[in-house]
């Protein structure tokens, strides 16, 4: 690595720093005074601040971030994320335009909240760059953070800060446009007339999200970009920029080790960055008392959320399934405390059309890597955990003759009806309700509706008797998680004053 | 062990046995200087854990299920390892060049070997010590991975996470049995120049976007050896893309969606985009051929069913039902003209005419517009197999496609191995010894120590019907070389100075 660092040296400065003592050279101060209110955050900050600033104004960005890490994870909408997010920002992280100001520049106050966040992003940095997984969900959670930020921006100075970014954006000559009229038009959706817009020439792969829309028009490689499509590239912009630094970062986080200060507060931050619902721990979900073998799945399938009980169903008819639905569904079972043998012993019977020899050469391997027995890195950890709603709902492609994902979102409206009504949903009330819950794209709710109707006797006694809080009966997010709530609720139904 | 067979090999040796001499002497080079390694962070890390669980059921080893070629025993494919494989043009191409570098080093190779055991992470250095391995192993087919960031075989030396993919070529996968539900001749694994078409639309389309839209230039369509095709996209800007650009690209591409159970699979929007425009405009006339009269698609009533419910409006999906079921056997022609010839009787009062005439739209593309496997185009780390291996259960040779004569490709006259072998001692019969000296060098891009001894041997691709494959692809390399050594110098000129070009030959 730092060989190749070496190269990219101009060759007049390589003869006076060696590379490895470059890091030993005194950082150049570069002054910030932050004319912008957004933050591409290209410099790292370099003044002094204290450590319980240090470990305040990280807390306080951690607290937005997570927020709205849980609203995504919770399907909220924009707006809705928005109006849960806007107090939180100006409670922990407030960020004023340059209008805010009492005399339109930028004042002291300003200069304070543009600090806060600039800092607060790069120890957030250092804290979340040690694992994948963590730089994934911290750049996603910035970005959207940045994006909700972007839209908030008064228009003349989100011009003023794209303009100093200096991007390479080559303008349509109105010749050209002209000539490509008629595709640009059908390929840009909402557009009306051609001329409202300044259109920008970019390689293809600065707006990929418009790309895979198919919302842009492309020629040879290079996409024509409406001016109001600018938010797509500067996120991309800044997602690419992020991830590339975050990448570096973790790269010089072994320096940190030596000191005693930072890394406990570090260590600290990045632990505590979760919403509790979107992992899953080990175990959680095994249902205490419940005999869990291959025999037993077919009754307590009628526990299953829709998306493994649609699966269930879609096995016993064809006596297959492909292969995601396998691993969501084998995952799953895992989560319900299925043994290894027993889920061997399930897939073995439930593939009948399959000689032995197929099955252990076709589909064994693919069930003992599921739960971590065989492959995997064992340095990071083996198998895969079960599947939360988000990840499910997050497939967009199941596939033709594929019947993983959730019913709520991969099925066609009538399709879920009748998938619901063949588990025993009939009321037309919960159903018309679960096809508008559809049609706004609230998969969570339907699903919960569903399950609140189709446990409500048992959710009534357990809140009359007080024997489950409001917290156990929290909106699910887990497939295990209805499994193990439905399960549990029927039981008590069965043994009536066990509690 | 392979050598117990080699001497079953008739005495005269291959002639691929004296691969190139030259990259041998070039080793001295350093790899260092002959990259810029500018790309290397790029990356992001996928773990490359995964491959396993997302490649292994699709390329899964089938049982044949007819015995018609009985398999390609363990001899026949040495056979075709030591005196047909194309190794040095398959070096050639996935090397970008003729001096060994990184790009082929680097790169895995995956081999599924007689007994089927998988074995991963392989590479080789230098295109010699890949035949030699190849022969060693006799794998019945192997697959092509990413461009490693370092050697995959030092893996395991390595903290975990290392190891990063730096680079593949984009690659899409098109296989018959994701049209399962519109075919009508054959299911499954089964094949006939009937089906083929959906393939050949397929590979129109995806070219043309590709080509257009994208501007990508080296475009190798490879037959899959039984019932699809892949395409590998060759040029530098698409090999260096990480996985978002890739999955942007497949869901640029992507039209048709949606399950078993996910109702209407077309659903766009007005004004239709460019690319579907120009996809409809291909794909219009293979509708009226393919669908409507070879595959008769909407004979059954089960698939009119399904046809009606893709149709907006109530009133004329029932007096066309009334209409088709009082004539059971109406050929799917028929069926098709009259939706609108019943809808300009105006017999349905709430149709309206762009509705119906954007649903006919959609149908033409739900039953025409290719279905691709989107997992494979959207990970760098995926696993696809090699051109010119060996398609095990039906004996034929996975040889590229000509996009521009994408309608005279027939899958069904592929050359089999036990074919091509039979032409070679056909030719050498007809041939004795000695008197297949003069011949024209026609090697020019590989040109190397071993031509200087005198008039070359004739290859043994070139005594068969696999020779026409071979010259496609030779020529397919020499564009694509064509371009790094122009992206090269280009590079070297406005980057900073690097000493004097050592791809320069």
């Amino acid at each position: 690595m730092i060989r190749q660092d070496a190269h990219r040296i101009d060759s007049k400065r390589r003869a006076i720093i060696d590379p490895k003592k470059r890091q030993f050279a005194t950082p150049i101060y570069k002054q910030q005074d932050y004319p912008h209110r957004l933050n591409l955050y290209d410099t790292p900050p370099t003044a002094e601040i204290t450590l319980e600033q240090f470990e305040q104004w990280a807390i306080d960005r951690l607290k937005v971030l997570a927020e709205i890490e849980a609203c995504s994870y919770r399907n909220k909408t924009p707006a809705e994320t928005a109006t849960h997010i806007t107090p939180l920002l100006d409670k922990y992280l407030p960020l004023g335009s340059n209008t805010s100001a009492s005399n339109g520049t930028v004042d002291q106050r300003l200069k304070n909240e543009r600090q806060k966040d600039h800092y607060s992003h790069f120890i957030l940095r250092l804290a979340f760059s040690a694992t994948e997984d963590l730089r994934r969900r911290f750049a996603r959670a910035e970005t959207m953070l940045f994006r909700f930020r972007f839209q908030k921006d008064d228009s003349r100075e989100r011009r003023a800060f794209i303009e100093s970014l200096n991007l390479d954006w080559e303008s349509v000559s109105e010749e050209e446009r002209n000539e490509l009229a008629d595709h640009l038009i059908s390929s840009t959706p909402g557009l009306r007339r051609l001329d409202e817009e300044t259109w920008y020439k970019v390689d293809w792969e600065k707006v990929p999200e418009l790309v895979e829309r198919r919302s842009v028009f492309l020629k040879k490689g290079k996409a024509y970009v409406p001016g109001r499509e600018q938010l797509a590239m500067i996120m991309a912009e800044f997602t690419a920029r992020l991830e590339r630094s975050l990448e570096l970062t973790s790269r010089a986080l072994p320096r940190l080790d030596e000191d005693d200060r930072l890394t406990p507060i570090l260590n600290h931050l990045s632990k505590n960055f979760g919403s509790a619902d979107s992992t899953f721990t080990e175990g959680e979900g095994h249902v205490d008392g419940a005999a869990i073998t291959a025999s037993s799945i077919d009754q307590l399938s009628q526990h299953f959320p829709l998306c493994m009980r649609s699966l269930h169903m879609n096995l016993r008819k064809n006596h297959h399934l492909k292969h995601f639905g396998r691993l969501q569904y084998t995952l799953f079972l895992k989560g319900i405390g299925l043994s290894l043998e027993e889920c061997i012993l399930f897939w073995r019977q439930s593939f009948r059309g399959k000689t032995d020899d197929e099955f252990n050469s076709q589909y064994k391997y693919n069930i003992r890597h599921a739960y971590g027995d065989v492959g995997g890195d064992a340095r990071r950890g083996r198998g895969y955990p079960p599947y939360s709603c988000q990840k499910v709902l997050g497939d967009n492609n199941v596939g033709i003759g594929q019947s993983h994902g959730c019913p709520y979102r991969h099925y066609s409206v009538d399709n879920l009806v009748g998938l619901l009504q063949t588990t025993g949903v009939n009321d037309k009330g919960i159903l018309r309700e679960v096809r508008e819950d559809v049609g706004k794209q609230r998969y969570h709710i339907a699903c919960n509706r569903v399950f609140e109707f189709s446990h409500k006797n048992e959710i009534k006694k357990v809140k009359e008797d007080g024997t489950w809080s409001q917290a156990d009966l929290d909106t699910i997010v887990h497939p295990n998680v209805y499994f193990k709530r439905s399960y549990l609720l029927k039981q008590l139904a069965k043994a009536p004053g066990r509690d | 062990m392979p050598h117990s067979v080699a001497t079953m090999e008739p005495p005269a040796q291959p002639d691929n046995e004296t691969l190139p001499d030259a990259p041998e002497e070039a080793n001295g080079v350093k790899l260092e200087d002959m990259f810029d390694d500018d790309d290397d962070e790029e990356f992001p890390a996928s773990s490359a854990r995964d491959v396993k669980m997302e490649s292994s059921p699709a390329p899964a080893p089938e049982p044949v299920p007819a015995p018609f070629q009985s398999g390609v025993d363990s001899d026949v494919m040495l056979a075709f390892y030591q005196r047909l494989f194309p190794f040095r043009y398959l070096f050639q191409w996935l090397n970008h060049g003729i001096v060994p570098t990184r790009e082929f080093g680097n790169r895995e190779f995956a081999l599924t070997l007689q007994n089927d055991a998988y074995l991963r992470y392989q590479s080789y250095p230098t295109a010699d010590l890949f035949r030699k391995d190849i022969l060693k192993m006799n794998p019945s087919r192997f697959e092509i991975g990413p461009v490693y960031s370092t050697n995959p075989r030092d893996r395991k030396t390595l903290r975990g996470g290392q190891m990063k993919p730096v680079s593949k070529e984009l690659v899409f996968d098109i296989d018959m049995t994701d049209y399962d539900d519109i075919r009508t001749c054959c299911s499954g694994a089964s094949i006939c120049a009937k089906c083929w078409a959906f393939v050949t639309m397929a590979i129109k389309v995806i070219d043309a976007a590709l080509r257009e839209d994208f501007g990508f230039e080296h475009i190798l369509w490879v037959y899959s050896g039984r019932r699809g095709a892949h395409a590998w996209v060759c040029d530098p800007r698409a090999r260096n893309m990480p996985d978002d650009r890739r999955r942007a690209i497949a869901g640029y591409l992507e039209i048709v969606k949606g399950g078993s159970s996910s109702g209407k699979k077309v659903n766009l929007k007005r004004p239709l985009h460019p690319h579907i425009t120009r996809s409809l405009d291909i794909l219009k006339n293979h509708f009226g051929q393919t669908t409507l009269i070879d595959q008769d698609t909407f004979t059954s009533s089960e698939q009119a069913e399904k046809l009606l419910n893709l149709l907006p409006d109530k009133s004329l999906n029932d007096a066309l039902r009334r209409k088709w079921s009082s004539s059971p056997d109406r050929p799917s022609t028929s069926k098709w003209a009259d939706i609108d010839a019943l809808a300009k009787t105006g017999k349905s009062s709430t149709l309206n005419t762009s509705t119906l005439r954007d649903a006919k739209q959609d149908i033409v593309l739900e039953y025409t517009y290719p279905r691709l496997d989107a997992e494979v185009s959207k990970k760098m780390i995926h696993l696809l197999k090699s051109p010119f291996v060996i398609h095990p259960g039906t004996g034929r040779i996975c040889v590229p496609i000509d996009p521009k004569k994408a309608d005279e490709f027939d899958p069904l006259s592929v050359p089999t191995v036990l074919g091509l072998l039979g032409e070679i001692d056909e030719y050498d019969a007809k041939h004795p010894a000695g008197t297949e000296t003069e011949m024209p060098d026609a090697n020019g891009s590989a040109a190397n120590g071993s031509d200087i001894r005198g008039p070359r041997k004739m290859q043994d691709y070139e005594k068969t019907s696999l020779k026409p494959y071979i010259d496609f692809f030779r020529s397919f390399i020499a564009g694509l070389i064509k371009e790094e050594r122009a992206g090269k110098r280009e590079r070297d000129e406005t980057g900073p100075k690097i000493k004097a070009d050592p791809m320069e030959f």
